[in-house]
């Protein structure tokens, strides 16, 4: 791969993943007791690549797409590796890891529309960060602010407007306008669509999709909608009580899931014109594990899909269930993986 | 079939706000339930969907038109009121907000009982409630409060409340929004299941066109206070007529289509434009350059249940 690449990068670069993190863990304290939110999440991702999160609320997506920029509160714990261009972002210096939070990757918030400054114009709002990292004067911040605001297909003139003034979508493109203001090599969104329309959904992601092709930037992008993670990202992670039950390329898990809460999940989400569904809606008997049984799965051994798992055996409450292989790119956390594979 | 539940020419009106003009959220719509079936109302934000649907339930008076239920007009005294929604049943988005943290499950659904004098017996009403609505068995789930329970529990709780009164009709807005894609498919099984078992008959409002293939009969498609496509689930998805369904079919992430990303402004109930009221973003006006889109104005849908789909376009019918 290296002999052929055409990229600019030095040679060690290119060797080493944009993100590589490794078995991250997070547990909140408070209240006299500890929640393990991420329970040992490990993945990959370079530039120009995107991964889908998806998972039930509460499975720890947030909690492990904030912990990546150590966005999280004082009450979180976090644990384990996330490297940046091969360096440890969790104990980076406060300095460094400013520099990269503006400069390298960025976050659009989940719900983040309301975080715009209603007092302020969004011109202004959007040159903040380009006069503070960039080091710029306020015309050549402007024209970048212009710029971007065309990039996300909205007309310049509106600088001036304050997001009163904007729709809900408008305010969702605004803020990725910010998020793309210093030339980030990553992206994270925090479920980006969610509070949105499916026409506004689909003029969004749209617009992530085109930014993807043309500036090669890295997107992780988290929702609990499965069928809009598939069209959108290469591959795709699902997530389930704070762990990852499978990861592989989006196609594949959707065609042939191979974990049984990845089975579900895509079920739940009815391809409008299939037979199967009409007039049959599935769902998945039971609940996610609330935050307290979450506590007691930490400490005890088996598959925390088992309680709902219509598949389940006697095993899948005794045996350690981790990431095993299950095919090629792909990874499952269940033990029918390991039937007939040999192990 | 005679509907059971029936809207004729409707239209709600809310007062102007300062300085701007009245807005028509619904705009003259015609609309039926018939026995024993799932009618599924669908549309972007804002489009009119909640207000037709507390139309329906009699909790806003409606400044045009009439609510029928069995083919009687509704009336609108309080006496007149309680009576039809013993019939007529709301279940409303976001079960957090529409239930009572302080107050417990038995308690939550045994409120329309209690505010209609059914007391007689009323464990046992409350009890095959909550057993309808999945809650099993119903005594584990009579004695905790909200925030002991999931979000699709709650969900359930409110259908219970809803199911303790007998209706023949429940009337849901967005019952599963706020809920996992998983618990979603839950409930709507519980609904399917109840018009199976009960003979329930239901309008369900939603902005997701999946929910309808999933449960309902026939849909109708709302757009700026109108039905602008009804018929049948069939005919309306797989083969959809007016532009602005075909826009929201083509950017579904299954649809197997380039996406048709509408443009122009989110649509504005206090500044209806003339002639066809979609005409400012339709793509198919944009292709044709008919005059009659922006200049002639469209009747209002009959909502004739029996025609396999009806269009409000000039240009498709
Ligand atoms: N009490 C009110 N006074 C004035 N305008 C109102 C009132 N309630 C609703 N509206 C307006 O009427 C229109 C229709 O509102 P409605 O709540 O029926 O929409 P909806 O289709 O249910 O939307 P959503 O999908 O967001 O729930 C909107 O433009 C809304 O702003
Ligand atoms: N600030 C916080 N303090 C304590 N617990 C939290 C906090 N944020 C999230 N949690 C808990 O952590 C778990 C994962 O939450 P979150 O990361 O928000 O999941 P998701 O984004 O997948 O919905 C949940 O059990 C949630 O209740
Ligand atoms: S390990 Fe067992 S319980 Fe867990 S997902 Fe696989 S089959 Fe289900
Ligand atoms: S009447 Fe004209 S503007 Fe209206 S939907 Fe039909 S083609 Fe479009
Ligand atoms: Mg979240
Ligand atoms: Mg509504």
């Amino acid at each position: 791969m290296t002999a052929t690449d055409q990229s600019h990068a030095p040679e060690e670069r290119a060797a080493v993943p944009m993100l590589d993190v490794r078995d991250l863990r997070v547990n909140y304290r408070g209240g006299g007791r500890t929640v393990p939110a991420v329970r040992g999440v490990s993945f990959t991702l370079d530039r120009g690549q995107t991964l889908g999160v998806a998972g039930e609320s509460g499975s720890g997506k947030s909690t492990m797409a904030l912990s990546l920029l150590r966005l999280l509160p004082s009450s979180a714990q976090v644990t384990g590796q996330v490297l940046f261009e091969g360096e440890d972002l969790l104990t980076a210096k406060w300095a460094r890891l400013r520099a990269v939070r503006w400069s390298a990757a960025s976050v659009v918030f989940q719900g983040a529309m309301s975080a715009l400054n209603p007092v302020r114009t969004i011109g202004e709002q959007i040159c903040e960060p380009i006069l503070l990292h960039d080091k710029v004067g306020q015309k050549t911040a402007r024209a970048r602010a212009a710029e971007l605001l065309d990039s996300v297909g909205l007309p310049s003139r509106r600088l001036g407007s304050y997001p009163h003034e904007f729709s809900g979508g408008q305010r969702q493109r605004i803020m990725i306008a910010m998020a793309l203001a210093c030339r980030p090599d990553l992206i994270i969104a925090d479920e980006p669509t969610t509070a949105l329309d499916v026409m506004v959904q689909a003029q969004v992601l749209n617009l992530l999709g085109e930014l993807v092709r043309e500036s090669g930037i890295g997107v992780i992008m988290i929702s609990h909608d499965l069928s809009v993670l598939s069209h959108m990202c290469e591959r795709l992670a699902v997530m389930y009580a704070g762990q990852v039950a499978e990861i592989g390329p989006s196609k594949q898990l959707i065609t042939e899931p191979r974990h049984p809460y990845t089975r579900a999940l895509g079920r739940a989400f009815p391809t409008i014109g299939d037979p199967a569904s009409r007039l049959a809606p599935a769902g998945l008997p039971g609940d996610p594990p609330t935050p307290s049984e979450l506590a007691k799965l930490n400490e005890s051994r088996g598959c925390a899909f088992e309680p709902r798992c219509p598949e389940a055996t006697d095993a899948c409450r005794t045996e350690t269930v981790e990431l095993w292989p299950s095919g090629p790119g792909r990874e499952a956390a269940c033990l029918r993986v390991l039937e007939g594979s040999g192990a | 079939m005679k509907p059971v539940l029936e809207v004729r020419d409707l239209m709600v009106t809310y007062p102007a706000r300062r300085g701007a003009a009245p807005a028509r959220a619904v705009d003259g719509v015609n609309l039926q339930v018939g026995q024993g079936e799932i009618v599924a109302l669908v549309g972007e934000s804002g489009c009119g969907k909640s207000t037709l649907a507390r139309a329906l339930v009699g909790l806003v008076k409606p400044t045009g038109g009439q609510v029928l239920s069995d083919g009687v007009p509704l009336g609108y005294s309080a006496a007149a009121l309680k009576a039809y929604r013993r019939h007529t049943q709301l279940v409303l988005q976001d079960p957090g907000g529409a239930l009572n943290p302080r107050q417990n499950v038995f308690d939550a659904v045994a409120e329309g009982p209690r505010l209609h004098g059914l007391t007689d017996r009323l464990g046992e009403r409350v009890h095959t409630a909550l057993a309808k609505a999945g809650l099993r068995p119903p005594e584990q789930f009579a004695g905790r409060f909200p925030h002991e329970m999931s979000g699709g529990q709650q969900q359930r709780v409110v259908i219970a409340g809803a199911l303790a009164l007998e209706p023949s009709v429940i009337v849901a807005d967005e019952p599963v929004a706020s809920l996992d894609a998983s618990v979603r498919g839950e409930i709507l099984k519980l609904i399917l299941e109840l018009r199976d078992s009960l003979g329930l008959s239901a309008l369900v409002v939603s902005h997701d066109l999946g929910l309808a293939w999933n449960i309902a009969d026939r849909v109708a498609v709302m757009y700026l206070g109108r039905i602008v496509e009804t018929g049948t689930v069939e005919e309306v998805l797989l083969r959809p007529k007016h532009p602005y369904t075909r826009a929201l079919l083509s950017v579904l992430p299954d649809s197997g289509e380039p996406p048709v990303l509408l443009t122009g402004e989110p649509p504005d109930p206090t500044s209806v434009p003339g002639g066809c009221r979609f005409h400012p973003r339709c793509p198919l006006r944009a292709a044709e350059q008919d005059s009659r889109c922006d200049g002639q104005d469209l009747p209002v849908l009959t909502g004739d249940p029996s025609a396999s789909s009806l269009a409000a376009c000039h240009l498709v019918q």
